[in-house]
């Protein structure tokens, strides 16, 4: 760094200015393009985004008119890159609804069902077999994760074991809504915690604030064959995700606030899930919190889950 | 409290009035880019070996944005890793700054006074570096625009993300216009006045507190992990905070010394020497202190520790790091209380660069990865950064580097009374 007693500046003028001044717009200019040349693949990157798609609005601030589009253009883009015809939906949340969950651990025999059929209904990645349920096979006589396992390969269920699904769960006081610094999800009106995917940043807060690992990065472009899809998809909920935004459970909300129940309960082969409107006195699920012994995960957090575990006996 | 152009060497004062501001700045602004630009062949073979690291730097990163994030070697169970790691170093060197301007204007200690300026332009480019590490570790950066008040959503004041996003830039704007505004009154040749710089200064100190205080509170809030969620961890961060920032000051004074005809005197030196004896010992005590906590009180919440300091279950890839710093964080200590290193220049750098790469691993790797190590439902998945991240990591602070280097480069010149108006 030397910054004194340079010949050709203390002139203050001449050829050896000139050379300078030329050379240092060549190494400016040299300097610019390699960086550019750098950053090349970014541009093949931009090329598959439509202005439409970088302008979206955040979903709370779509007219019908607006949301109506949005879903239009999402069919078409699927459509454009898998060749499915994609039937998307937007539901709201049904006055007077608010969903809860409860899962018999006494009758849960381990056998990942769930975790299956949330892996096809929701259009998850084929490659990474990725499910917003895991199930942890632990000890019995205490509910300690450390002593649990998700990789456990061999026949289900076994005597000196007893089996725990973990998903959302869709808590009252969500530590991943708190922390995000967009908005980009939220708790809608029927208790379902829900991410645009079009808002989010991808900056991963809300995986390193949730207690229950209920939520996943899209580390890659989902990929699903075409005969694979599932073409009932919910704008919020099973769509094939964008890169770079979190996912995680919605309950279905396309298939519940229609009326029918979650993939993962549909597809338990031994009744030990329960899923209803917490609000209705007379629902299955009101009938479980009040007569069985119920408790939730890490209740001391504070996070008041809308997910319940019970046992029979 | 005189500024640092009270020096004996001040140029008498000029005829200069304040109409022909907007001349003299933009004078004043070609000035530092000819500045910037101008060295010999040492300062261009520095220059174009920082930018060829941030060209491998960007080409990776634009790779990872197109090719997706799986480059990382993140995942779903250590979802943050070296990038955020950096990022929460970075912050430490940008508030240990303030430790420079702590002495010159509360104290009024007129040698630091001389050089405090290189503790700002440290933070500036510090602040560059802490974006610059965000800004790679979010999966769509095309939709950072979401943020901007008016147009998009941002989720203040309940997110601690966005409190940081506003303390950070703050940040670098109030130490921008302290830097900016005393080089600009000395290339002009006038007094600077107070009004314009003390408040802006003073209240850079307790923003300097902030920033740190703010990304502690990021990890520190979040009930669901049991190693962050600790009430000494701010207080944690800004001890060691006062550890790196002077550290690599003490070695930049020393640099300077050796590369301009600057005259930096023992003085600030051993000021820093000085703070470095206690930050280091408060460090190493907050440390001490938390594994005590973690270890006597036991149960599974000590599991994090465990993995850190032992391992768990025979994963263990960050123990040999964590013991390294450790090590390197305790002999620093040693080093800085024997009166001989501190006099030695040669003792005193290897003190220097032994706390600052022991903080870069306790408060960069040793504290974001043992927070997802076992994840909330207790897996064990370890993780390693990719060859990507090490690229994108090394042209950032080779970023970083390129900022220093010019600002000191102008600040120097300016501060030499080599450039000034009307030479």
């Amino acid at each position: 760094m030397s910054i004194s007693d340079d010949p050709v500046q203390q002139q203050g003028g001449g050829d050896g200015v000139a050379r300078r001044t030329v050379l240092k717009a060549a190494g400016a200019t040299l300097g610019a393009a390699a960086f550019a040349k750098a950053l090349a693949p970014l541009t093949t990157w931009a090329e598959d985004m439509s202005a439409d798609e970088f302008l979206q609005k955040h979903y709370k601030e779509l007219s019908p008119a607006e949301l109506k589009a949005t879903l239009a253009r999402i069919e078409a883009d699927t459509k454009k890159d898998t060749g499915v015809d994609v039937t998307l939906t937007a539901d709201a949340p049904i006055e007077g609804v608010k969903f809860g969950y409860a899962l018999n651990l006494s009758i849960c025999i381990g056998c990942r069902m769930c975790a299956e059929a949330c892996h096809e209904e929701n259009n998850h990645d084929r490659k990474t077999h990725n499910s917003y349920i895991r199930v942890f096979e632990m000890d019995k006589g205490s509910i300690d994760f450390a002593k649990g396992t998700v990789d456990y390969v061999h026949p289900v269920p076994r005597d000196d074991k007893f089996y725990m699904p973990v998903q959302c769960q869709h808590c009252d006081e969500p530590p991943c809504v708190d922390v995000c610094p967009v908005e980009a999800t939220w708790k809608e009106k029927d208790g379902i915690v829900v991410v645009d995917y079009d808002w989010c940043i991808g900056c991963r807060y809300c995986e390193a604030a949730c207690p229950y690992h209920a939520r996943r990065f899209n580390w890659h472009a989902p990929e699903v064959p075409a005969k694979d899809i599932n073409p009932d998809q919910g704008l919020l909920s099973n769509r094939i995700r964008p890169q770079g935004v979190m996912e995680k459970c919605h309950f279905c909300l396309h298939r519940t606030r229609k009326g029918k129940m979650p993939a993962c309960l549909e597809a338990c082969p031994t009744g030990a899930r329960v899923f209803g409107n917490l609000l209705d006195p007379k629902s299955e699920i009101r009938w479980v919190l009040e007569n069985k012994r119920v408790f939730v995960l890490k209740e001391e957090l504070g996070t008041k889950p809308s997910f319940f575990y019970f046992f029979d006996e | 409290m005189s500024p640092p152009e009270a020096a004996s060497a001040a140029p008498p004062e000029m005829p200069h009035a304040t109409q022909r501001h907007s001349v003299s700045y933009v004078r004043f602004l070609a000035r530092l880019l000819d500045v910037a630009t101008d060295g010999g062949p040492k300062f261009y073979t520095w220059m174009i070996l920082l930018t060829a690291i941030a060209l491998v730097g960007a080409n990776a990163w634009a790779h990872q944005v197109a090719e997706g994030m799986a480059l990382t070697h993140m995942t779903d169970h250590v979802s943050w890793g070296l990038y955020i790691a950096n990022f929460t170093f970075g912050v430490g060197l940008a508030a240990g700054g303030v430790l420079m301007v702590i002495p010159a204007y509360l104290y009024d200690d007129h040698d630091m006074h001389d050089v405090v300026i290189f503790g700002e332009l440290l933070a500036v480019a510090a602040i560059v570096v802490c974006i610059g590490f965000v800004g790679v570790d979010i999966g769509r950066p095309d939709r950072v625009w979401h943020m901007l008040p008016g147009v998009g959503r941002f989720n203040w004041p309940v997110s601690m993300l966005t409190w940081d996003v506003l303390v950070l830039n703050g940040y670098l704007l109030l130490n921008l216009h302290i830097c900016g505004y005393l080089l600009y009154h000395r290339f002009i040749g006038k007094r600077p006045r107070k009004r314009w710089y003390l408040p802006f200064v003073l209240l850079s100190i307790v923003w300097a507190i902030s920033i740190h205080t703010v990304t502690a509170f990021l990890y520190a809030g979040l009930g669901g992990r049991p190693f962050w969620n600790s009430a000494l961890l701010a207080p944690r961060f800004l001890a060691s905070a006062f550890v790196s920032g002077p550290a690599l000051i003490i070695v930049l004074l020393l640099l300077l010394r050796r590369l301009t005809s600057l005259t930096i005197g023992e003085g600030p030196v051993r000021t820093l020497v000085n703070i470095l004896r206690i930050t280091t010992l408060v460090n190493l005590f907050m440390l001490a202190s938390e594994i005590f906590v973690e270890f006597y009180t036991g149960g599974s919440h000590t599991a994090s520790a465990e993995y850190l300091f032992l391992g768990l279950h025979g994963h263990n890839d960050l123990v040999p790091w964590m013991w390294s710093a450790i090590t390197f964080n305790v002999t620093a200590a040693a080093l800085f209380l024997w009166p001989k290193a501190a006099e030695n220049n040669r003792l005193l750098v290897l003190a220097c660069v032994l706390t600052f790469a022991g903080v870069w691993i306790e408060k960069g790797m040793g504290l974001i990865i043992p927070g997802f190590v076992p994840s909330t439902l207790h897996e064990l998945v370890e993780y390693t950064p990719s060859l990507v991240e090490w690229k994108v990591t090394a042209g950032i602070w080779a970023l970083g580097a390129l900022v220093l280097t010019v600002a000191m480069k102008c600040a120097t010149a300016v501060l030499s009374g080599h450039e000034r108006l009307g030479r």
